[in-house]
């Protein structure tokens, strides 16, 4: 009998609820009906090439064979692989010229370009042209204005005094810095917004305090403007690093890894043996390379920003 | 004499001095800008050269005289319509598809609650971190596989669901208060409806942000292109410009009137969007 007088009680609370418990059930149903179209292509077009290539650096592939496992062999073959050495060497080349020269060229244009002065808009707008500029009109461009003969850049070097200038993409040794300038050029406008939103949050207090204090311009440059950008200047640094490994299209259109092999870098290697050669399996262990080195630096940055900001 | 002169000079010492730092400022940006744009004018100056007036010692930066015929020639040299309807039409696709299943994606993850939710999201952003570069062969095996190679269509399907998409716009919807869905819902509108009526209207500003980087990033796109087109008719004009590089390479006016026609879509769409372009990069600070 206390059964059957607890049963309409235990159901008559739970009434209101059954429309929240079957919620959760209903939610999920919504939930990926929304995000299905766009996790379909996802799924099938990005994460199981992702992970596919995890699993083929690990596996024997060429266009003709079938894949087969065979541990590190790949790892050992890329040791002894002399454009493998080259490229890597390349690679870190470009960045380290890379990295820190967009890096001032963008900051230095940012804090030009944060004033309040009529038209500086027309400024920042010019100042982003390049980054929307095709990278094949970019690299058209710059191999014309680096021309070694009749280019504006090597007669600019003529008339201030430089009589035997470089050979830029015609010659092995300046074959990189054509490369790096011209990226440069081509990014600091991406970099600049980063900065003049960064710089757009230090109260303007912190300047006329310090301008009170006596501080010269250069004073305030190190001593407000640049703590004060940490954050962005961290973020701008992670980005670009990133960016700065896996170069591949400038390259390919602009030397195509020449002259010789003095610009060949580790994603087109990738691309030279993936899809070119058709070595599945090879190409994909070189990427995997590219990925830790990427991986890596990325980690040791936040570390030591971490460390730096405690 | 000291004490009389020192009032007046106090006085108006800030005024000429407040003009000189000005003029030095738009010095200095003019300087600047020139420098960044200087190799641009020097595209478009040269398109309109004669051939052999390219390189001349010192530089015209202003030709002698325009030679506009250069930019009536490079249509016969070229197919150079074919490849401009190719690249409209893959970067109009591409963006459409993008900002459609972007959004939709996005405000699933964002504004409605299921178990799982933040676990799938995480993988979305993982392999934002994940270099293209170093899964573009397997992307490669999988077109061959179904032999979907030298179509447009495989350049749509790799471009088109990307995840920078719905990580913009899940940025973007989170700044959206919770409690106006809430009150929508009570009101008996449906998720599809709250998405449709209120979301979508409300993040204009994003949705024209992220048209925009994806347009630009695809008109832009040569890698792509290059991997997977093979027959000349399906080519965009990046890859057309840098095959009649290759083929007539002493062509120098010619190449710089291509140049130039390659950069002006993007450039015209750029100069009438740049609030939301930089928008979303100062947001985002991701690249497509």
């Amino acid at each position: 009998m206390a059964h059957v007088m607890t049963q309409p009680a235990q159901t008559a609370p739970s009434e209101p609820r059954a429309p929240r418990r079957r919620r959760p059930w209903r939610n999920t149903l919504i939930g990926w009906s929304f995000i299905l179209p766009n996790f379909l292509g996802f799924a099938l077009f990005t994460l199981v090439p992702v992970l596919a290539a995890f699993a083929l650096a690990f596996m024997d592939w060429d266009s003709y064979s079938t894949p087969e496992w065979v541990g590190l062999d790949n790892f050992e073959r890329l040791w002894g692989d002399e454009n493998f050495h080259v490229a890597l060497r390349n690679t870190i080349y470009y960045a380290v010229g890379h990295i820190p020269l967009t890096m001032i060229a963008a900051l230095a244009l940012a804090m030009a370009l944060n004033r309040k002065l009529r038209g500086v808009e027309f400024f920042r707008t010019a100042a982003f042209f390049p980054y929307v500029t095709s990278l094949v009109a970019v690299a058209v461009v710059w191999n014309m204005l680096f021309n070694p003969t009749a280019g504006p850049v090597n007669l600019f070097l003529e008339t201030i005094g430089i009589s035997d200038p470089p050979r830029w993409t015609a010659s092995t040794d300046w074959a990189m810095p054509a490369v790096i300038i011209t990226s440069v050029w081509r990014d600091m406008g991406y970099y600049m917004v980063l900065f003049l939103a960064g710089l757009q949050t230090i109260p303007r207090e912190y300047y006329e305090a310090a301008k009170v204090d006596g501080a010269n311009a250069w004073h305030r440059f190190w001593s407000i403007t640049l703590p004060s950008l940490r954050p962005t200047t961290f973020f701008v640094l992670v980005m670009l690093t990133i960016q700065s490994f896996k170069v591949l299209d400038l390259i390919v259109v602009m030397t195509d890894g020449g002259p010789g092999r003095s610009t060949l870098v580790l994603a087109q290697l990738v691309y030279r043996e993936g899809i070119r050669e058709g070595q599945f399996g090879y190409s994909s262990a070189i990427a995997l390379v590219l990925f830790l080195i990427v991986f890596l630096v990325t980690v040791i940055q936040f570390r030591i920003n971490e460390r730096r900001s405690s | 004499m000291t004490t009389l002169t020192a009032p007046p000079a106090t006085t108006a010492g800030p005024a000429p001095r407040r003009v000189l730092r000005k003029t030095l400022a738009y010095v200095a940006l003019i300087a600047a800008t020139v420098l960044v744009v200087l190799p641009l004018g020097w595209m478009v100056s040269s398109s309109l050269k004669r051939n052999n007036q390219v390189f001349t010692i010192p530089i015209e930066w202003i030709p002698r005289e325009f030679r506009w015929s250069n930019y009536v020639e490079i249509w016969q040299q070229i197919p150079m319509a074919t490849y401009l309807g190719n690249s409209t039409f893959l970067a109009v696709t591409i963006t459409f598809l993008q900002v459609l299943t972007g959004s939709f994606a996005a405000y699933g993850f964002a504004k409605v609650r299921f178990p799982g939710r933040d676990g799938l999201f995480l993988a979305y952003i993982a392999t934002i971190a994940v270099p293209w570069q170093a899964y573009m062969v397997p992307q490669y095996i999988m077109m061959q596989q179904v032999d979907l190679i030298n179509t447009h269509l495989s350049i749509i399907l790799l471009q088109a669901f990307g995840a920078f998409g719905v990580f913009l716009m899940r940025q973007y919807y989170l700044s959206i208060p919770d409690e106006l869905c809430e009150a929508a819902r009570i009101d008996g509108l449906s998720e599809y409806g709250i998405y449709r009526r209120i979301m979508l209207p409300l993040s204009k500003p994003a949705l024209a942000s992220l048209a925009l980087l994806t347009f630009v990033n695809t008109w832009n796109d040569y890698m792509g292109p290059f991997i997977y087109l093979t027959s000349n008719e399906l080519w965009t004009v990046q890859l057309g410009l840098r095959s009649f590089v290759g083929q007539y390479q002493a062509d120098y006016a010619m190449i710089m009137t291509g140049a130039v026609l390659s950069v002006l879509p993007v450039m015209v769409i750029f100069l009438f969007g740049q609030r939301y372009f930089i928008q979303g990069i100062a947001t985002s600070g991701l690249k497509g």
